[in-house]
């Protein structure tokens, strides 16, 4: 592993892990008894304030993974943490924020009806909900669409609102899935600027999934790659180029990132490194 | 100028139907054709004018009735539909009974509920009004009730919302177009089944009645006044209806 090992991931680890996975497994069983693995032993543990990407092909079980840390869907066999509790206690307390591919505004509510959504199914009071909102508008660079209705806005933009909105309750995880998936390659580097920038300032953990290996490379301290069939993890590549808060534009343009690009598709591709790096050098 | 004119959209339905009018008198006056086969709309308008205080009790009487069989029918099909979208049970109980609802021309039960609440009450009428209203609201609601997207319930699930809360915050916002779609419909239903209604017996006094009271006594042009008066109290229904339902799915629609 030629990549710059600047692991210093902040304060000492005296708290819990964000999220410890042991052993997990997920079988789905169809309508005649036949059996899906979409994850098999599955184990992964991440730190708090750790940046986590978890790659494969489709079907590889990156969003079962996922969706069974929300708690949105229960494991076969294996056990989750989530800071110590279990995934439900961790639901229920709200530990996590969550956004997925689809930004799932409500479309009668207004970016700000929309952000303090969360805020206000847990009773939070009025002037404090507006306050958060304001502060997260401002933090993903909406605030002139604060009375807009979500059709009003660019998949871009309704995307931006979702994670102000997965960010509300200052959630120290973050969890997302795919969230950039349906946005074209320029409004997806901005945002992966933004996110890069948010998480430098809110410190929280994020399990972040996607099928793009340069995304996952320029955001992640770690980058997860899985393999299909069953659901596995293949291996896991500590990149973290630079620090979280200071990734750039640039930052794509470096030595550093393209070498981590292609250790990752090498893993994902699970091919001899030789023939690809000869296919890439063109 | 890709948006049409006001002059194409406004004037030219207007110029048509003055045109259309005018075809129809021409042809009434040039081929003399007898007032009881059709009179000319002169005719027509000249009675309109001459007994508009009686059309428009006419309107007040059939209208009361749409309006109460509306509600009510509406209230109904809107509660009906709220409790089998909570029981599948019900749904499933209740599925042939609103299809057989739906293909029963409920106008026949006129007569009927004549019998049942006196031929001098406006009940049955309200009634068959109500029961023509409730069939598409009550189908039209309980489809809204079941739209609510993936995506929105796995973030109520996520968020710990309790059952109360998911269906105040996404439920009912998602349904609520289907319901004034459902309303819509329902509008013209009731002023048609309410009138249609009156046909079959019942007090006087209301549209229906008389129409067919001032056809029998050979009066056709106020025959069709009065037609012209369910046109216009129809129409008064349909685009309240429609107008809420605009004002509702502004901001439900995406």
């Amino acid at each position: 592993m030629s990549v710059e090992p600047s692991v210093d991931l902040g304060a000492p680890v005296d708290t819990a892990l964000a999220v410890e996975v042991i052993n997990l497994s997920r079988v789905f069983t169809g309508r005649k008894g036949a059996t899906v693995t979409a994850l098999d032993n599955v184990s992964l543990t991440v730190r708090p304030g750790e940046f986590v990407s978890l790659i494969g092909p489709s079907g590889c079980g990156k969003s079962t993974l996922l969706r069974l840390i929300a708690d949105l869907d229960t494991p076969t066999r294996g056990t989750i943490a989530v800071f110590g509790t279990s995934a439900r206690q961790a639901r229920v307390n709200q530990a996590y924020g969550i956004a997925f591919q689809q930004a799932g505004l409500l479309p009668w509510r207004t970016v700000t009806g929309n952000i303090e959504l969360p805020l206000e199914l847990h009773g939070a009071g009025k002037a404090a909900r507006q306050a958060r909102a304001a502060e997260l508008l401002d933090l993903v660079g909406l605030t002139d669409f604060a009375a807009s209705y979500p059709d009003q806005l660019s998949g871009g933009m309704q995307q931006r609102v979702a994670i102000a909105r997965a960010l509300a309750e200052s959630p120290r995880l973050l969890l997302m899935d795919e969230p950039f998936g349906a946005l074209d390659e320029m409004t997806r580097e901005r945002m992966q600027n933004e996110l890069v920038r948010i998480c430098g300032e809110t410190g929280a953990a994020v399990v972040f999934v996607t099928h793009s290996i340069p995304e996952a490379v320029f955001l992640s301290d770690r980058v997860v790659v899985m393999s299909p069939r069953p659901g596995r993890i293949r291996d896991v590549l500590p990149v973290r180029l630079g620090e979280t808060g200071k990734r750039g534009e640039n930052l794509r343009e470096e030595e550093a990132f393209f070498r981590a690009v292609r250790q990752v598709r090498e893993l994902l591709h699970g091919e001899a490194p030789d023939r690809l790096r000869g296919v890439e050098t063109r | 100028m890709r948006q049409p004119s006001f002059a194409r959209t406004a004037l030219a339905p207007i110029i048509l139907g003055l045109a259309v009018v005018l075809l129809w008198q021409g042809a009434v006056t040039a081929f003399a054709i007898k007032p009881f086969i059709l009179p000319g709309p002169f005719t027509i308008g000249q009675q309109f004018g001459a007994n508009i205080d009686n059309v428009l009790a006419g309107m007040a009487v059939t209208g009361r009735n749409a309006l109460i069989g509306l509600v009510a029918g509406a209230l109904l099909g809107i509660l009906a539909a709220a409790v089998a979208a909570l029981a599948r049970v019900i749904d499933e109980a209740a599925e042939p009974i609103v299809a057989a609802l739906a293909v029963v021309p409920i106008v026949a039960l006129a007569p009927v509920l004549y019998t049942m609440f006196g031929a001098g009450a406006e009940t049955a009428r309200q009634i068959v009004a109500g029961l023509a209203v409730f069939v598409p609201v009550y189908v039209n609601t309980l489809k809204g009730l079941r739209q609510v997207r993936p995506i929105h319930r796995e973030l109520m699930q996520a968020y710990a919302a309790t059952g109360w809360q998911a269906t105040r915050t996404v439920t009912f916002p998602t349904a609520l177009p289907f319901v004034f779609t459902g309303l819509r419909i329902a509008s013209s239903l009731a002023v048609i089944s309410a009138l249609v209604a009156e046909y079959f017996g019942g007090p006087l006094g209301g549209l229906g009645r008389s129409i067919t009271s001032s056809a029998s006594s050979s009066n056709y042009g106020l025959a069709w006044a009065y037609v012209l008066g369910s046109i216009v109290l129809g129409l008064v229904f349909y685009c309240a209806a429609l107008a809420v339902e605009k004002l509702v799915n502004r901001r439900t629609g995406g």
